[in-house]
């Protein structure tokens, strides 16, 4: 394979590059040296390695898990009977706002932001993410939301308004207190991180793929981190926008949500919801990036008709943006939007049901491989095939009409986020462990596991469709006996505590892994995409060279050895950028060096942000600090002169 | 009829709810016997395609392979029957979702028809956390004031207007139709033809606050003589205290804090921010749906209002057990 940078007639003699003379452990030991944090714990802060943040994001997104799990569990505790008094009205509101809050915007949308940062460079053969240090910024403010949310819930000023906190309920006259206002912060602060994070994952995707991974030949998982990184990009600046109004409504007294100062309490609807139906395929569409790669590793051959696939990926992306009055059925809006509504939900099903189509064909045609990870791909379509059904039912209006806000609500999210969005995180977490942590989880755990979420969903989630056709409206704290609501909110309360009780064993078994699991070699599963070369867990700058790919399954096809780029500094952090379509090498291109002031520019956005909440004068004072750490930040280091090779 | 049968059966009916009185599978009027229809076969086709999915899945995990036969190929190699399946399979999609869509927008516009010429006009307004309830008449004199009730004649079609006075509330009424939103600033309405005489129970189905929950009311569907029967009753005064008891309770409310926020007709109490007590112990219910009526009931609900409702709007102002017993009487005889 030549290659503009093996063109290089005569490197310069002063600059150390990976190459044929420069090779195995002694290069490794000199990458490891350029590419190693820190020592020490101000090290371990300014750490910009994207395999910590990713593994930061989703530990931290799975303590959210489990703390919102722990509400869901008092929920359940208090439904299990009627008339129950175990939780107040207050207190339950409370509840049930942290949950759906910390499950949205804490867990779901960042963990898998986390397994993205995680493993797109090595899924694509690069060193880091593009903007390391505005990925360490993303993960610092995303932990601040987080703590800022559940500090004020321990602190009994937490937020009861529901997680979409509809004004005027959310507004001044009705929100009384602090609780709305740190609500709509925290929402401020994840949204910068995924628009953070979301920004360095597209530039990575676009320009540091590895010589020859043509937009063709990206591994699924790529494509769909690439699809909801850019509805990142267009949704979340929409729900920004719309905290930001009910915190100036509520700070300032502006009048945006206001009736009757000729304000209008549906806008929010609108801004919010055009963010909100995209989440849920943000949440969803890396969940069928984690399906693609686990069909193909398991079923021993690469994805039946992979441009429909992709086809899907965009076609759903661009789909998503044009559904979101199916959340406001019931406010009375004109007919014939309706209609468009109504057919526009219903087509979004058509390029999931192409997916599946290729999932199923991809195992029919190949051997597949009954291990914990295809379990969950077989646990995925059984759950969420019911949730995409009744979420057809409910993109009709007449249906919707008796549906929406009810229990059978409750039921279909739960099929489509749990069912689509955590069984295929469940079986990622299973697939990817060795990279994560160099060792094995236990197949037999994980199979006690696996079955014990997949019947205690069924359990705990299908009475709620009948709970909520024999009339139990969402967000209630109890309900009256003798309406048949009894025994469907019984048998969700056993199921849920079978879920707790798998989600548990499931922890177990990552911890007991994580410290005396098999060892694994770089490919385990025989798995046939580049982060299978790389050692589990990878070394720091991931790929002593850059390999070079010539087909979607590069691992499967290339033989025994992968070819390779050569003529990256090895002194020096380098990564090898390359061309948006065709992935040709283009330039070669300095990484930031590890550096504290990401995390010191996110205390101090959350010293304005917080203060922000108390008093508007906070966004003035605030900003100072702010703007000292980003100059901090962007400091330029003195170029020290290095005679790049000649490209002949 | 046979499509809600086959609806319960695709289900796979939990014993106990069949009679519900708040209850989607009722289809008690027009607007909910179509969704009851309409459900159903939405019902079917998805039944069908999920168990054309799952079976495919399972076949593929299971069937019987031929031994490979070329090494290299081992990865790549797709039979020739993919791509028609795939497009047999699309196909299929494309028309049952069509199906539907079509399905879906001829209902929209059964339930627009239903309400083409409506006999009966009223109000509700919806209040953290209980439903305000005007029957309009052009007689100004005829107007029916009350609340957490509403009372239909059977199939006469009433077009109800809606209001809120605070947050956003939604107005269910299951049996009868499907939801619609109650929003600050904005007039809504929704149309009901109740078909069954019955009495049902409607809830707030938007998220409202404090008692979100407790916020429901009782709906009355009767005969058209029955209904006239209880709109003349509505249009009395309320009957004036017949007991030194009842006097003693009748004075209290008119003098202390009740008066100033409930109207009692033809009394001086006059308050118009809480329900409109007039023929308050007509209604099957307290506090929104919150107790059924029942002297013991109504004792527990002036004396402590925030125990039972907790955060509603509704002091406990320290009540004697004497001064209790009067008002429950007084409020007893507003029929």
């Amino acid at each position: 394979m030549t290659t503009a940078a093996d063109k290089a007639k005569a490197p310069p003699i002063d600059v150390p590059r990976d190459g044929p003379d420069l090779t195995g452990p002694k290069l490794e030991k000199m990458l490891d040296k350029t590419w190693a944090s820190p020592p020490g714990f101000i090290g371990w802060l300014s750490s910009v390695d994207h395999k910590d943040i990713g593994r930061r994001y989703i530990v931290t997104a799975l303590v959210f898990l489990a703390l919102a799990g722990l509400l869901a569990a008092a929920m359940r505790l208090q439904l299990s009977r009627p008339g129950n008094n175990f939780i107040s009205p207050a207190r339950y509101n409370e509840i049930f706002t942290m949950h759906g809050t910390t499950m949205m915007f804490l867990f779901a949308v960042p963990v898998m932001q986390g397994v993205q940062i995680f493993l797109t460079p090595l899924m694509i053969g690069t060193r880091a993410t593009a903007f390391p240090r505005l990925n360490a910024f993303s993960y610092w403010t995303y932990l601040a939301g987080g703590c800022l949310l559940w500090v004020a819930f321990l602190l009994n000023i937490g937020p009861d308004i529901g997680w979409f906190s509809y004004p005027p309920l959310s507004g001044p006259q009705y929100g009384i207190g602090k609780r709305a206002d740190i609500w709509a912060q925290m929402v401020t602060f994840t949204e910068i991180a995924a628009l953070a994070a979301a920004v360095s994952l597209v530039a990575t995707i676009l320009k540091q793929r590895a010589p020859g991974m043509t937009l063709a030949r990206m591994p699924l998982f790529v494509w769909a981190t690439l699809v909801t990184s850019l509805m990142v990009i267009f949704s979340m600046p929409s729900v920004a926008l719309a905290s930001s109004m009910l915190l100036s409504d509520r700070l300032v007294g502006t009048q945006f949500y206001n009736p009757a100062e000729n304000g209008d309490a549906l806008l929010w609807q609108h801004l919010f919801w055009f963010f909100g139906h995209p989440e849920v395929y943000i949440i969803f569409l890396p969940a069928t990036g984690f399906i693609s790669e686990i069909v193909a590793t398991f079923s021993r051959r690469s994805i039946v008709h992979y441009p429909i696939v992709v086809l899907s990926l965009v076609g759903t992306g661009i789909l998503a943006f044009g559904l979101w009055v199916h959340h406001m059925f019931a406010t009375g809006l004109p007919r014939v939007g309706y209609s468009f509504f109504t057919a526009a939900s219903i087509a979004v099903s058509v390029p999931t049901g192409l997916q599946i189509f290729c999932w199923i064909a991809t195992l029919w045609e190949g051997r597949p491989r009954m291990q914990v990870p295809l379990l969950y791909v077989v646990g995925f379509i059984f759950t969420f095939v019911i949730g995409g059904l009744s979420g057809v039912m409910i993109a009709a209006v007449p249906l919707d009409l008796q549906l929406h806000d009810t229990y059978f609500i409750v039921a279909h999210f739960h099929y489509v986020l749990i069912g689509g969005a955590v069984f295929p995180l469940l079986g990622a977490i299973t697939y990817w462990y060795p990279k994560f942590t160099g060792r094995m989880m236990s197949e037999g755990l994980g199979k006690v596991s696996f079955w014990m979420i997949f019947l205690g969903f069924q359990l705990a989630f299908f009475p709620m469709h009948i709970a909520g056709l024999y009339g139990m409206p969402r967000r209630v704290y109890t309900y009256p006996a003798g309406m048949g609501l009894e025994l469907p909110n019984l048998l969700s309360s056993i199921g849920s505590a079978v879920v707790a009780l798998s989600v548990l064993l499931f922890v177990i078994n990552m911890v007991k892994s994580a410290l005396a699991g098999d060892r694994a070699d770089s490919n385990p599963w025989d798995a046939p995409s580049l982060e299978w070369a790389a050692a589990s867990p990878p070394p720091r700058y991931n790929f002593a060279h850059i390999p070079v790919v010539d087909s979607r399954t590069p691992l499967w096809d290339a033989g025994e050895t992968i070819s390779v780029v050569h003529g990256l500094r090895v002194d020096d952090r380098e990564l090898l950028l390359t061309s948006v379509m065709s992935a040709e090498p283009d330039v070669r291109e300095p990484s930031a060096e590890p550096s504290p002031w990401p995390l010191i520019a996110a205390l101090a956005l959350t010293v304005m942000f917080v203060g922000s909440i108390f008093s508007p004068w906070a966004v003035l004072f605030g900003a100072i600090p702010v703007s000292i750490a980003l100059i901090a930040w962007f400091w330029p280091k003195s170029p020290t002169p290095h005679p790049e090779p000649t490209i002949a | 009829m046979t499509l809600r049968g086959a609806a319960w059966a695709l289900l796979a009916i939990l014993p106990g709810g069949c009679a519900g009185a708040q209850n989607a599978l009722g289809g008690e009027g027009a607007e909910g016997s179509n969704f009851v229809q309409l459900f159903t076969v939405f019902m079917i086709v998805c039944a069908v395609m999920y168990v054309l999915i799952t079976a495919g899945l399972l076949i593929a995990l299971w069937r019987r392979r031929q031994p490979l036969t070329v090494e290299d190929r081992r990865h790549h190699e797709t039979s020739s029957a993919i791509r028609p399946a795939l497009i047999g399979w699309t196909a299929l999609v494309v028309a049952g979702l069509t199906a539907l869509t079509v399905a879906s927008f001829f209902t929209d516009r059964s339930n627009a028809a239903n309400s083409a010429s409506p006999k009966l006009s009223l109000t509700v307004t919806a209040n953290q956390w209980w439903w305000d309830v005007e029957y309009q008449s052009a007689d100004a004199s005829r107007t029916v004031h009350t609340a957490n009730e509403i009372h239909l004649p059977v199939g006469v079609p009433a077009q109800v207007t809606l209001k809120s006075n605070d947050v956003i509330h939604s107005l269910w009424i299951p049996n009868l139709a499907g939801k619609q939103d109650l929003i600050p600033g904005r007039v809504t309405d929704i149309q009901f033809v109740p078909r069954k005489t019955g009495n049902y129970r409607g809830q707030c189905a938007e998220f409202c606050g404090i008692q979100h929950t407790l916020m429901a009311l009782d709906v009355t569907v009767e005969s058209k003589a029955d209904f006239q029967r209880w709109y003349e009753a509505q249009l009395k005064p309320a009957p004036p205290p017949a007991t030194p008891q009842q006097l003693a309770g009748y004075r209290y409310f008119a003098t202390r804090e009740c008066s100033s926020c409930h109207n009692i007709g033809g009394t001086p109490a006059s308050g118009q921010i809480a329900p409109d007590l007039t023929h308050f112990a007509s209604r099957r219910s307290i506090a929104a749906g919150t107790l059924p009526m029942t002297r013991a009931n109504l004792a527990r609900w002036v004396a402590d209002p925030q125990a039972v409702k907790k955060g509603n709007n509704m002091p406990t102002i320290g009540m004697t057990d004497a001064e209790v017993d009067s008002v429950v009487s007084y409020l007893e005889t507003l029929k």
